[in-house]
């Protein structure tokens, strides 16, 4: 066999590379596709604002959607204050020492930790362990933690890409390393904080595995009142209805598929824009 | 204002202050905080199993917890085998995705692949598993024309594309870190594009790609849901190659199936909580492994610098 020219190689080695990527997103735009086409016949004002009935072959998703909301929101609450505190600590406070080291090699282990452990986590701790019970709470708890990291590693990064002569003039002007902090520093970071706080939360929009024993009811056709209140959630409700209940109709499993990944995909949009939207608005 | 006013002023701001620095430097510990409260109540639930349960039943090959048979083996290998295989098909993927985005793809392209990649990352394992089940198992079983779809190969598949958003943004992250003077220097000696990205970026970036592969082995040990709506969860042991083919049951879909049915307390759950005490223990290695690659990164680089 002849030896191939350096130029007919190359373009061999580009054709496959370029063909893996092919492979890699084309499905990204099957699987969305599919779903919207099995799924939109199935979207009604009912679908979205009915409970459930039937065993929930008929009826709308709205204990599921308001409880994804609600765990949403929880999950912020836990995961916000305490994950831009710490991007604070790790790019304001923080010396190279082994402290230091120390917590980056807990949050790479935490970002580690399967989601399923989360979930056995919260049930030892919150569910029994503090009584809390299957409950919004704890599973705003568990989700939470799960979340911290991405919040904490986007937020540091947002942080530490405020050019270093912002807070040497804040602080020649005499404001103290909190006054530089709160009002030079942060206000610079937060297109970017928010980015990365969006993007954590879709994920625990999503997640499944960690509200298995610390929240979700399989049906629950009321809306929770408080938050030591069981509830169901869209991603376990697709779960059930797709594995659990026989005999579901097509067009609901796909109808809640698809009302999950708008609730998520919306998500990662609002965080492209974001992003986008202040990138070019900034001047350094 | 008097002297005495502004004294007053500025010792309440700096008492504000000692408190919101205190409160800074406990979220900054927080993930040490968690991490080892994870393992001690993983520990707590889950170390009364091999008070249990004798040693020799848990390396046994049989799991079926309603008559008390809790051999771990299946599980083990079945999680393994996934994790494997997955690996082995996403690295080469993400690689050559990665490759494509950084080096060969017109910006325009760049600018429209890389959101569809964190797209990707943003669709929540259960809507793969619920389209892995309706879909691409039938048309495995088709394909291949074997009695299920719901196999080893089929998670594999599914999981190693999960796997890719982190593959792809850590092989990108390693590819940009290669020196453009590297690339310029390969150019200046009349090779092609592709013979500096396959004889001077790679080998450059080799313990990036390393690392690339260990957080994505450790996304793919840890998947539960898609792993569990998509492999059939057969309890059995994998040993030839027709067994990728066939069902098999993970670790994680193990727990995931399982621990809302049992008895708080019961042999059961404590060994579900074993389960995820190895899991844990595997994730903690992997990613201290990868850890410990990044840290070695940073200390090369400040050789070479100073």
């Amino acid at each position: 066999m002849p030896k191939l020219s350096r130029q007919n190689s190359q373009r061999i080695a580009f054709a496959l590379i370029t063909l893996a990527a092919v492979v890699v997103v084309a499905p990204i735009f099957f699987i969305v596709g599919y779903i919207i086409y099995e799924g939109a016949s199935a979207i009604s004002w009912e679908f979205l604002t009915a409970y459930p009935y039937n065993g929930m072959k008929a009826g709308g998703l709205l204990p599921a959607i308001v409880g994804t909301l609600w765990l949403t929101l929880g999950t912020a609450v836990v995961a916000v204050p305490i994950g831009i505190g710490a991007a604070i600590y790790l790019s304001e406070y923080a010396k190279d020492n082994a402290l230091t080291r120390a917590i980056r090699v807990a949050i790479i282990n935490l970002a580690g930790i399967p989601s399923v452990v989360f979930g056995l986590f919260g049930l030892g701790l919150f569910v029994i362990f503090l009584n809390f019970g299957t409950s919004i709470l704890a599973g705003s708890l568990t989700l939470g933690i799960m979340t911290l990291p991405v919040i904490i590693s986007t937020a540091e990064e947002a942080l530490r890409a405020v050019p270093q002569s912002f807070r040497l003039v804040s602080v020649s002007l005499g404001g103290t390393r909190w006054q530089t902090i709160r009002r030079v520093v942060l206000p610079q970071a937060l297109p970017g904080i928010i980015t990365g706080v969006i993007l954590g939360l879709e994920r625990a929009a999503g997640e499944t595995a960690p509200i298995l024993f610390t929240v979700a009811a399989f049906f629950l056709p009321r809306l929770p009142t408080s938050m030591f209140d069981q509830t169901m959630a869209l991603p376990y409700h697709l779960f059930v209805i797709s594995t659990q209940v026989p005999g579901m109709p097509v067009h609901i499993q796909y109808g809640t598929a698809l009302v999950l990944l708008i609730f998520v995909l919306s998500m990662n949009l609002m965080a492209t824009l974001i992003r986008n939207h202040y990138r070019k608005q900034r001047f350094w | 204002m008097t002297n005495e006013h502004e004294g007053q002023q500025k010792r309440s701001l700096s008492w504000v202050e000692f408190l919101i620095e205190r409160a800074i430097q406990v979220s900054g510990i927080s993930a040490i905080i968690l991490v080892v409260l994870i393992f001690l109540f993983l520990i707590k639930e889950g170390t009364p199993t091999f008070l249990e349960i004798p040693l020799s039943s848990l390396f046994a090959a049989r799991w079926y917890p309603i008559e008390e048979y809790y051999g771990l083996l299946p599980l083990i290998l079945g999680s393994l085998i996934i994790t494997i295989g997955a690996a082995v098909v996403s690295l080469p993927l993400g690689l050559a995705t990665a490759i494509f985005i950084a080096e060969i793809a017109p910006e325009w392209v760049r600018d429209i692949l890389k959101p569809f990649v964190e797209v990707l990352a943003g669709i929540p394992s259960v809507v793969i598993g619920f389209i892995g089940m309706l879909v691409f198992a039938p048309l495995i079983r088709v394909a291949l024309d074997i009695p299920t779809g719901l196999t080893a190969f089929t998670g594999v598949l599914l999981l190693a594309w999960m796997a890719l958003p982190t593959v792809v943004s850590v092989a990108e992250d390693v590819l940009d870190a290669v020196p453009k003077t590297y690339r310029d220097a390969g150019l200046a000696l009349g090779m092609t594009r592709w013979q500096v990205i396959w004889r001077i970026v790679l080998p450059a970036g080799r313990s990036g790609v390393l690392m690339a592969l260990m957080l994505g082995v450790g996304r793919a040990i840890g998947e539960t849901m898609t792993v569990m709506m998509v492999t059939g969860n057969a309890a059995r042991i994998p040993l030839g190659l027709r067994d990728f083919f066939m069902p098999v049951r993970t670790m994680t879909a193990t727990i995931a199936a399982e621990m809302g049915e049992v008895a708080q307390g019961s042999p059961h759950y404590h060994v579900l909580f074993a389960v995820g005490l190895t899991l844990f223990v595997i994730t903690f290695a992997v990613n201290m492994a990868a850890a410990s690659v990044v840290f070695r990164q940073v200390k090369r680089a400040e050789r070479m610098l100073s």
